[in-house]
């Protein structure tokens, strides 16, 4: 073992950038969540349309993200769109497109697991009111399942907040790729790990914070 | 043997070729998620016994591990393992120091699951064990944990799966897996779409098998609900 | 019947953070002595058989088996608890038999006798599958023995968990509310069993809402009432002659049992 002495200056020095790295991870996570649910949702109520040419289809998309790993998907998209030219996206665009497309097949999991434990009394009451399919959906069976599927979307928002790391092998500046750059630089490989680890840490936490405050504030339905 | 009309520049001639770097690859990325699993599965399992049934100066140490590798990104792991361990000495491959933090991350998994599988055992198991005399060591092992264990499967398959996709992590700290494999193939003969489209396919099978293979348990150890 | 008492609890005490589940119970049961716990429920009766059996520990008081203490050494401030290995081994002198069967799922009925032969007692496979063949024929299920509990109706695993115990050969059976789990119609078939066991010699220690089985089988009867002993003695005496409003009441809920001793 060798003789290590920290010197921590080199964070102060870089904080900034490290702290905004940070952000934009979250960022990239929270809009890939949301894009993903939207998919995530329409590929749920295809599962559970009863169609089979809407269902199959939706169930190989399900699985094949299950199944491919995230990394090679965003070397896929990032690389591979350009061969059919499409150029127009950006690096960050690149990744934003691959995660949104990952969270896509997970969040329909969660959406169908959701959809299928909705009482049918509830339904059933909506039906006694006279509310039309749509307006089933839409006042009833949505609420209740944002409210059941409120647990889940928060781990899979933690779970693509860490992902984003993986922007780093496309040179996405998020805090992954900056905390490799700081420590090709400097050498100071206790400090920077140490740091980063530590803020994935706090921020993961926080996020786990804020979303059962809001899961709290939901929790009308047992 | 192969087809004739075979030119160089098609797909068939590149991958035939290729044919030797893209096993070497396929086996690195099986071995380093064998290695990864079984090391895991041993020190998750001690580590879930602590959770579940640890004396508090175990448990909380255990609680806090567990806590930490879930809340930092694979990536980081590995590359701070990679980097720390260099930095300390410790003359380890990329190969092997991948390894240790593929582990270290899946035992956390590991150990998180066993515990809620031991508790989701019913507390009359462990009186009736009492009752005919057996002492804990054996409980444990021949009561508590064989139940567990069949409740865990499905978790603990999903967890190998996540290893299998986690190995293509190591390329990044250059270790020639599957992925690095294939790309160091593009980047001869520049058939991206190609050789992207034939790695999935080979992750594809591992993992659809996998993945089957979890809901056959599932199904097969359905019994053990009370 | 013998002099020693294979079973003396003296003056047991047992809380449960601020409720005082046992106030003293005092007890003796002999040698081939069938005895019964009844009583309201939360009066204690269950708690007590933990105890015994060290699924629950004591706070105060003793129980001797054989004249040894159960679980612990020493009185007062020198008490001990016993080691894990000790506890075992008193365990194995003393078979229980639950409310909820508990038998092993993972294991087939043949397997859920053997363990505790094998395991505790270090008999080898061979004579260990003997053993639970005879007990399992002895209830009833020999042709039962390579099924799975979830294959069994809950008469046949409480009769499985029965055999289970009493392979064990231990000194002293204890059952707890063995048939209110049940379904009515498969009350019987365990009672049935038990009786057997008890017209055989074999010690034990029962709580029971079963009156009618009681005033059968057991030779000597506990009613507990808040955690005390309120009366004990011959079933004939404490049916019969019930020293308290409480046990009337108690007795005259127990469907018309009462009526019966009135002679």
């Amino acid at each position: 073992m060798i003789d290590y002495h920290f010197d921590w200056s080199v964070i102060a020095r870089n904080w900034d950038s490290l702290l905004g790295a940070l952000l934009l991870g979250l960022e990239l996570a929270v809009i890939s969540l949301a894009i993903g649910c939207v998919i995530g949702l329409a590929a749920a109520y295809a599962r559970l349309s009863g169609r089979r040419w809407l269902a199959a289809p939706v169930w190989a998309y399900v699985e094949f993200i299950r199944c491919t790993p995230l990394l090679l998907l965003i070397f896929f998209i990032y690389f591979g769109l350009p061969e059919f030219d499409i150029t127009f996206l950006d690096k960050t665009q690149s990744f934003v497109l691959t995660l949104s497309l990952y969270a896509g097949a997970y969040m329909s999991e969660v959406f169908r697991a959701g959809l299928a434990s909705i009482p049918k009394q509830y339904v059933e009451a909506a039906k006694a009111i006279g509310m039309r399919p749509w307006q089933r959906q839409r006042y009833v069976v949505l609420p209740v399942m944002f409210r059941i599927t409120l647990p889940s979307i928060s781990n899979n928002l933690i779970s693509l907040f860490k992902d984003t790391s993986l922007a780093a092998a496309i040179a996405v500046p998020e805090l992954t790729f900056v905390a490799r750059r700081i420590n090709a630089d400097t050498f100071r490989v206790m400090e920077v790990w140490l740091t980063v680890s530590a803020m994935y840490l706090v921020a993961t936490y926080l996020i786990a914070t804020l979303l059962r405050l809001l899961e709290r504030r939901y929790a009308t339905i047992r | 043997m192969m087809d004739l009309s075979m030119q160089p520049g098609t797909f068939l001639f590149e991958a035939w070729q290729a044919r030797w770097s893209l096993l070497n690859g396929l086996g690195v990325t099986m071995l380093s998620s064998l290695w990864s699993i079984v090391i895991a599965t041993v020190c998750g399992t001690l580590m879930g016994v602590a959770l579940a049934y640890g004396w508090w100066w175990l448990r909380l140490p255990a609680r806090l591990y567990v806590d930490v590798m879930r809340g930092i990104p694979v990536l980081v792991l590995i590359l701070f393992t990679y980097y720390g361990l260099a930095l300390f000495g410790i003359d380890v491959s990329a190969f092997w120091a991948g390894i240790i933090a593929l582990s270290a991350f899946a035992t956390a998994h590991v150990a998180e699951n066993l515990r809620g599988a031991v508790q989701s055992v019913p507390a009359g198991q462990m009186e009736a064990a009492k009752a005919i005399g057996l002492t804990f060591p054996k409980r444990l092992w021949y009561v508590i944990l064989p139940q567990a264990f069949r409740r865990m499967l499905p978790p603990w398959v999903n967890t190998g799966l996540e290893i299998v996709k986690g190995t293509t992590l190591l390329s990044v700290i250059g270790v020639v897996e599957l992925l690095l494999a294939s790309q160091q193939i593009m980047a001869r003969n520049y058939m991206i779409i190609d050789f992207y489209l034939l790695a999935t396919v080979m992750y594809l099978i591992i993992n659809f098998a996998l993945a089957q293979l979890g809901g056959l348990l599932e199904r097969r150890f359905s019994y053990l609900r009370y | 019947m013998t002099d020693t008492p294979l079973l003396r609890a003296r003056g047991v005490r047992k809380s449960f953070g601020q409720v005082e589940v046992l106030k003293g119970i005092d007890l003796t049961v002999r040698q081939g002595q069938v005895v019964a716990l009844i009583g309201a429920s939360g009066s204690g009766k269950t708690t007590f058989l933990r105890c015994v059996n060290l699924l629950e520990e004591h706070d105060g008081g003793e129980i001797l088996l054989d004249g040894e203490p159960v679980g612990y050494r020493g009185e007062g401030a020198a008490r001990r608890r016993l080691s894990e290995a000790r506890v075992s081994a008193q365990r194995a002198r003393i078979g229980m038999v639950f409310q909820q069967f508990n038998l092993f799922p993972h294991l087939t009925a043949e397997e859920n006798v053997m363990l505790g032969l094998t395991k505790v007692l270090g008999k080898d496979r061979a004579e260990a599958r003997e053993t639970a063949g005879h007990w399992l024929n002895r209830v009833g299920l020999a042709e039962r023995r390579g099924h799975y509990p979830y294959q069994l109706s809950g008469g046949q695993q409480q009769r499985v968990a029965i055999a289970r115990a009493v392979a064990m050969q231990p000194r002293l059976l204890l059952f707890d509310e063995v048939t209110s789990a049940l379904d009515p119609e498969l009350v019987a078939e365990v009672l049935g069993v038990m009786q057997s066991l008890a017209e055989s010699g074999m010690t034990m220690l029962l709580v029971s809402h079963e009156m009618l089985f009681v005033r059968d089988v057991a030779n000597h009867v506990v009613f507990m009432d808040q955690g005390k002993v309120a009366q004990a003695g011959p079933p004939r005496e404490v049916f019969g002659r019930p020293e308290s409003e409480r046990l009337k009441n108690f007795l005259g809920r127990m469907h018309g049992i009462f009526g019966h001793f009135e002679e």
